[in-house]
């Protein structure tokens, strides 16, 4: 019998499927945009009200207290440049690691690539950094911003590091939290280390000072160091006097960190095929 | 490759297909270990299926019954691709859509009119043929104008008629039916039974998995008795439903 006409139900190419179903994709990112806010009387004012709380905390601490704000130059602009980076990585992470449990209801009854969930999930964390980015922007060209193309091109770079690992990671910890839910609960002290592991509230020179050779080097290889260097050389950098000390390789460590980001979404696809065939009977 | 025109190729085939479930008592790492460390068995497994083996063909209505934990849901799932055979195979040919606990996608804050889109891709159609349909999909569930309103708002009667409308106009060439028949009111039920012998002299495959046995001898031409996971009886509807009474 000639068996190239049949299909194995549910065997999909994993990602590689996402194309296909680029229109549901497209839909699920749309509801998650819709209903994310739903009910909420002032909805999308959170998006800001969010990170502008994150902002004035850190800066009163950090920047009043500590002192930082004499150690580096305009470092409003410094460190929203960072925490915007490291909000868009906790938030794609965050809510990927937990979309498949949330997607239960379709999970268990239909067959779908079930990589769709945690990558809508990264888009619509994408879509929701768009209005942080906005006002770092905005913030920028107040103070007399003149972008430099490498700069920018950077700051993309940075945003699809940040999505590959996010989405990378998501997909690995998605798939393990389907039997164990330890894992959002590890995932949560992953995105807490996030924040202070990069140099968002301090400057790398710090570590640079203060560590052995070798663990400097793991601190910039760690890929969300590079995303946040990279905007800061983007949106930071060129609104100070451009005297403060910039990471010397940072392109070397920026192709590492994309690397990294890379193995980790092929890693986190290969763990999440294997264990993708008994998300209908654990859930 | 070879052409016979006088039996032509198969829709479903279900070969020596086993499931087993493992229940896990542990949903955490702690209570793994621990229970690893006692020497206390973390899972137990109970064989849902066991070496089931069926071929269906182009055109048939099949009703899956037997009585509650005898795998008919299994067996479902196991031809819709949500769960995977742990032994033997399963193959399909063409379009699967799955008539399988309709509204699933159904997303309470979301209008008709983007449930229906949002629903309609879950089940495989692209924009266009969603598109298409639309006007039918709306008439055929008779939501009227409540379509811009928020699902939630709904009665669970145009809930679940909203569903079945999505569900039964995608395009297919298997359909599976999973205890979905039994929801709206009469009129609603026998539309459903109408569209579905339509879709079934279309030359359209049915799998329908069902208590409803007056519902099912009236559509279904072939019947599928399954007991405690093993496949006792595989014949005409009649004999079948004798066959299933004489199994208790």
């Amino acid at each position: 019998m000639d068996v190239s006409a049949f299909a194995v139900p549910g065997a999909g190419r994993g990602i590689l499927d996402v194309v296909k179903y680029r229109y549901l994709l497209r839909l699920l990112i749309r509801k998650g945009i819709i209903t994310r806010y739903h009910g909420s009387v002032l909805g999308w004012v959170w998006s800001y009200v969010k990170p502008a709380a994150q902002f004035a905390v850190f800066y009163v601490v950090m920047g009043l207290f500590l002192n930082l704000t004499k150690g580096i130059e305009s470092y409003p602009i410094y460190l929203f440049s960072g925490i915007v980076v490291v909000n868009l990585f906790n938030e794609a992470f965050g809510n990927a690691t937990r979309s498949i449990v949330s997607n239960k209801a379709l999970v268990k009854k239909i067959y779908l690539p079930r990589e769709l969930f945690p990558i809508a999930d990264v888009f619509i964390a994408l879509v929701h950094f768009l209005p942080q980015l906005s006002i770092l922007l905005v913030v920028c060209l107040f103070v007399g911003w003149v972008p430099t193309p490498l700069g920018l091109l950077g700051a993309l770079l940075a945003v699809f590091i940040v999505a590959v690992l996010a989405t990378g990671l998501g997909l690995l910890f998605g798939a393990i939290n389907v039997a164990y839910r330890d894992a959002q609960n590890v995932v949560e002290l992953i995105l807490l280390f996030a924040t202070w592991t990069s140099p968002v509230l301090y400057s790398w020179t710090m570590v640079r000072d203060q560590a052995p050779t070798w663990l400097f080097d793991i601190y910039m290889a760690n890929p969300l160091t590079s995303a946040v260097e990279l905007f800061h050389t983007a949106f930071w950098f060129p609104t100070t006097s451009e005297t403060a000390e910039r990471p010397e390789s940072l392109w070397l460590f920026t192709l590492i960190g994309l690397v990294i980001a890379v193995l980790c979404l092929i890693a986190g696809q290969l763990v999440f095929r294997r264990l993708e065939g008994r998300f209908a009977q654990d859930l | 490759m070879r052409k016979t025109s006088e039996s032509p190729l198969p829709r479903i085939i279900i070969e020596g297909v086993q499931k087993t479930y493992t229940l896990r008592h542990s949903n955490s790492f702690k209570e793994s270990f621990v229970a690893r460390l006692r020497r206390k068995r973390t899972s137990t497994s109970f064989t849902a299926l066991n070496d089931v083996t069926l071929t269906v063909h182009e055109g048939e209505a099949i009703a899956l019954i037997g009585y509650n934990g005898s795998g008919k849901s299994t067996l479902l799932k196991l031809v819709s691709g949500v769960l995977r055979p742990d032994a033997g195979r399963v193959r399909t040919r063409g379009r699967v859509a799955g008539l399988i606990e309709v509204g699933a996608g159904f997303h309470p804050d979301l209008s008709g009119r983007e449930n229906v889109y949002l629903n309609a891709a879950i089940l495989g159609m692209a924009k266009e043929e969603i598109d298409a349909r639309f006007d039918e999909i709306v008439a055929f569930s008779e939501i009227g104008e409540f379509i811009d309103t928020e699902v939630k708002h709904y009665s669970s009667g145009m809930f679940v008629r909203l569903a079945f409308a999505v569900a039964i106009h995608t395009e297919l060439d298997i359909l599976l039916v999973d205890e979905v028949l039994a929801v709206g009111d009469a009129p609603f039920r026998e539309k459903c039974n109408a569209k579905i012998r339509e879709l079934v002299s279309a030359g359209k495959t049915l799998f329908i998995v069902t208590h409803d046995l007056g519902m099912v001898s009236e559509i279904c031409n072939r019947g599928i008795v399954l007991r405690q996971g093993e496949l006792i009886f595989d014949g005409a509807m009649p004999e079948a439903i004798a066959a299933l009474k004489g199994s208790r």
